[in-house]
Parts: structure tokens; C-alpha cells; sequence
């Protein structure tokens, strides 16, 4: 009986996104799609448990839950006309290849569609092509259930109402959906990793369903270099994931992190993954920030990060993304490349905008430390200490001030 | 499917950009969006302050002067269009003169 739920919970993690985005496309009804894919998985228990688990699950849930869906179609009889009706109109979508393009593909890029609202793209891409409960999203996000369940329910009355089509977008849209796409999926990693404690473990298990889904997504759209430049970044992060918290939970800066703790096999393999991708072009925003993270996972001790490297990376990446906080970032490694004094004039050009910001100051802080001005260093980090949002970054502040003080 | 577009501009510009310039403008969108066989129809509105809010509550009616949210912008006039999915209502609507300096606001007819 073990290996039977072994297989079926086997078959769900392979299967489900699959199963359900290709009876979304038949049917063109979502909650008969996933009431038709449970009921297929629920049946596939008892019966695999009496006649053994068949050759193909794959193959024999996707025949029992296509069945399950007509039968209520057809008993369904006003809503079975409706929806045929819609199944007909998204078959006919121009220009799309229907033996080439993965439903799972149409799925995803439907569950981010912008006229959605993220919170909803969020939710729809973990229920439906994760196969999250959405009791498990609503721990994952810290929301009751209830609220977690309306969102749902949101999301997919607005895809019919508002005439949200089952696609992939056309070429001339194609470029800003992907983002859009890797956009949430990035979301969904960073809700993860922003997880410390061990009663997070729900919330951090969405580190690996971001993986899974972008390592899905680089499979089903090979020529998207980006889509391998999130992928490496995710798995870049994760590598270091438990060497960055301390016994309490608190975050560890960089250079405090035991670097023992980091998994070289998967660094090694996303750098790899990382310089495979950067041979077919221009390098996008997701693969500078890979390799921006590579350098550091790539260094055996703090001091021996090529921090000229990065500034490097970054003075790109703010090419593209010339975001205050990406700006900042680049102050950091020139003053780690250069001298911090080369930082704060770069510093200085954001405190209109970052004043209000924890880590302007603590930068100001980190940088005047490091060039001896103590009293002006203090004064950054208590300043970052009152705008700080979490006990653990005010904890680490205190730290910093204590040492100087 | 059927989308209404609300043209969401703030009407003390919108009487500067009045110019012959803007309303050739949505002139034209108005004639290709007609030539590509997608626009049921649309008008140009007078400003909020020829507005009426009409409501009924608990079987009073009450009539009062004004649009119904005081906002910045202001819902200056709107098109209907019909049009595959939102794809390419959110396509048309970014054509419009006043996507630039306001928002339109895309909403599907409900159909009976």
C-alpha cells in the first residue's frame, strides 16, 4: 500500500500541472478541470492499490480524468453547450501550433497575465500548476484559508469574464509575458527565502516549487536565456540557504556566513547551466544577477570576492534596471571594489530617494566604518535602526553599533 | 467579447490638450478601429461638472450633482469594442491618446 501512495504522490508532482492544463484547453472550464484531475488521482489510489500501478500513469490519470470531465459536461448540459462553445474558440487560436506548444506553457502564461491581480497570479500558478492545496497557500502566504480560497475563486471568475485567452501570447507580446512570468515565479522563490524560522517550513517549501516550476519552464522554452538565468539565480540562492541565518533565525551578512554549509554540486551545476545560456546572446537581467550571485557563491572566503567583477555586473544591470535599490547595490561593490569613499559619492546621489530606506543607511554605515569614521558611522546605523521593519536586521544594527561604540 | 473603454483623463488638462491636433487623434483611432471592423461605437462626454449621480437607496432616490468618485481623473468620454479576448482590448485601448496622459479603464460587457 505504501508504494501505491509512493507512485501516486509520485505521479501528482510529475502529472497534475500537465493533466490540468491540458482538460483546462479540452473543457474550458477550470473548476471541472481540477474537480476531474482529483477525482482522477482519488480513483487512481484505490485502483492502482487492487491492479498494480500501470506502465504509464501519466497515460492512465490523463484518460480518467479526461473522462470524468465530459461525463460532467454532458451531465452538466446548459454549461456543457457554453463551454464547448469557448473550447471551440480557443482551439482556434491563430498561429499556434497545437502537436508543439505544451498545455502547461498556455497554463502559465495565463496564470500571469497582467489584467490579473499578482496576489491572484500567485495563488493560480501554485494551485494549478504546482497542485498546492489551498490550504498549503494560505499557510504558505499567512492568510486564512477563506481568503486564500475567494482569491482563487477571483482569479479564475476574471479569467472567463474578462476574456482572458488560454495562450500563449504572440510573438509581439511574447518578450513582456515572459517577464511577466519570471517575474511571479521570482516572487514566489523570494516569499521562500524570505522564511528564517523553522516553523516556516511551509513557506520555504516554496523555494522548491519556484525551482520546479522554472526548471519546467526553462524545458519548455529552451531559447529563453533568462529563463535559465532565474533558474541558476533560484538554485544560486538556495545552495547557501542554511548558512545564512544564525542559531536564533537572524540573518548573517556575507562575510559572517560559514561558507562550509553551501552546496558547491549545486553552485557548480547553476554556473555551468549560467555559461551555457550566456553563449546563445545578450546577456538579460536575470543572468547579471546569476552571475552576480556566482561570484559570491564562488568564493571560498569573503576577501577573496572579485568585487571589481561584480561592480562590474552591476554597472550593466543598472543599464537595464536602473532601479534605486539596483543603484545601490552597485554603490556597495564599488566601494568594496575601490574605496568606500567612491561609495558614498554614489551614495549621496540616492538620498533623495532612499532616505527612508533601513539599508541606505546601514550602506553609509558599512561604508564610513570602513573608512574609519566612526562617529558618523554610528549615527548611519542608528538611523537604519529606527527605519529597520524586522527584530532581526534592528538586532544585527545594535550589533554594529556596540562594535564601534 | 464586447469591451467598454473608459478614457480617464484629468478633465483641467484635458480642456488645454482639447487642441484640433488631440481630437484628430482619436479621430484616427476611431476610423482604423472602425476599418478593422472591432468599433461598435463611443462619444466624447461633457466634464464632471455637467455630471448627475443618480442612486436609489432603502426606495429613496437621490439625485445629486457630480460624478460618482471625485478622483483626479475623470471618465472624459468612451468606445465599445469587440474584440477577440483582453489581449486585444488592452492593445486598442494603449492606441488611445488618452493612454499616454491618463488611463483608460477596460471593462468587459456583461453580455445577457
Amino acid at each position: 500500500m505504501g508504494d501505491v501512495s509512493d507512485a501516486v504522490a509520485r505521479a501528482f508532482r510529475d502529472e497534475w500541472g500537465r493533466i490540468i492544463s491540458s482538460l483546462i484547453r479540452t473543457t474550458g472550464d477550470w473548476d471541472i478541470a481540477e474537480e476531474a484531475a482529483q477525482d482522477a488521482f482519488a480513483q487512481a489510489l484505490e485502483k492502482w492499490a487492487v491492479d498494480g500501478v500501470p506502465r504509464s500513469p501519466g497515460a492512465w490519470l490523463t484518460t480518467v480524468a479526461r473522462n470524468r470531465a465530459l461525463d460532467r459536461l454532458r451531465r452538466d448540459k446548459t454549461r456543457a453547450s457554453k463551454y464547448q462553445e469557448i473550447a471551440v474558440t480557443t482551439d482556434d487560436e491563430p498561429g499556434e501550433n497545437h502537436a508543439v506548444v505544451d498545455d502547461r506553457l498556455r497554463l502559465i502564461f495565463t496564470c500571469c497575465h497582467p489584467a490579473l491581480p499578482l496576489e491572484g497570479q500567485v495563488a493560480l500558478t501554485l494551485r494549478t500548476l504546482a497542485g498546492l492545496t489551498t490550504a498549503e497557500i494560505a499557510r504558505a502566504f499567512l492568510v486564512p484559508e477563506p481568503t486564500m480560497a475567494k482569491r482563487l475563486v477571483r482569479a479564475k471568475a476574471k479569467i472567463q469574464n474578462a476574456g482572458i485567452p488560454y495562450r500563449v501570447p504572440p510573438p509581439e507580446l511574447l518578450a513582456d509575458r515572459t517577464h511577466a512570468v519570471l517575474g511571479v515565479l521570482y516572487l514566489l522563490f523570494n516569499e521562500g527565502y524570505s522564511a528564517t524560522s523553522g516553523d516556516d517550513v511551509v513557506r520555504a517549501h516554496l523555494c522548491d516549487e519556484a525551482i520546479r516550476l522554472t526548471t519546467a519552464l526553462t524545458e519548455l522554452m529552451p531559447d529563453e536565456p533568462e529563463a535559465v538565468g532565474l533558474l541558476s539565480l533560484m538554485q544560486l540562492h538556495d545552495a547557501r540557504r542554511v548558512g545564512r541565518v544564525d542559531g536564533h533565525g537572524d540573518l548573517l551578512p556575507l562575510e559572517e556566513q560559514d561558507r562550509s554549509t553551501w552546496d558547491l554540486d549545486v553552485i557548480r551545476a547553476a554556473i555551468a547551466r549560467l555559461e551555457a545560456a550566456e553563449r546563445v546572446g545578450e546577456r538579460g537581467p536575470y543572468q547579471l544577477q546569476a552571475a552576480i550571485a556566482a561570484c559570491h557563491a564562488i568564493a571560498p572566503v569573503a576577501a577573496a570576492t572579485d568585487w571589481a567583477r561584480i561592480a562590474a555586473l552591476y554597472d550593466q544591470l543598472v543599464g537595464m534596471i536602473p532601479s534605486p535599490i539596483v543603484r545601490l547595490n552597485r554603490a556597495v561593490a564599488v566601494g568594496m571594489a575601490v574605496a568606500p569613499e567612491a561609495a558614498l559619492v554614489l551614495l549621496d546621489e540616492l538620498a533623495d530617494e532612499l532616505s527612508g530606506f533601513h539599508l541606505f543607511h546601514a550602506t553609509r554605515g558599512d561604508m564610513l566604518r570602513r573608512m574609519g569614521s566612526f562617529g558618523a558611522a554610528i549615527e548611519a546605523f542608528s538611523s537604519a535602526m529606527e527605519l529597520a521593519p524586522t527584530g532581526s536586521e534592528r538586532r544585527f544594527l545594535r550589533r554594529r553599533i556596540d562594535e564601534l561604540g | 467579447m464586447k469591451y467598454l473603454l473608459f478614457i480617464c483623463t484629468d478633465e483641467a488638462t484635458e480642456a488645454e490638450n482639447a487642441t484640433a491636433d488631440r481630437t484628430a487623434e482619436y479621430a484616427k483611432w476611431a476610423q482604423e478601429a472602425a476599418t478593422r471592423g472591432v468599433l461598435v461605437g463611443g462619444e466624447r462626454l461633457r466634464p464632471t461638472t455637467d455630471a448627475t449621480t443618480v442612486r436609489v437607496r432603502n426606495g429613496e432616490l437621490l439625485v445629486a450633482d457630480g460624478p460618482f468618485a471625485e478622483t483626479k481623473e475623470q471618465i472624459g468620454g468612451y468606445f465599445v469594442i469587440d474584440v477577440p479576448n483582453i489581449d486585444d482590448a488592452v492593445k486598442a485601448a494603449s492606441m488611445l491618446p488618452g493612454a499616454h496622459d491618463g488611463t483608460i479603464e477596460v471593462r468587459p460587457i456583461w453580455e445577457m
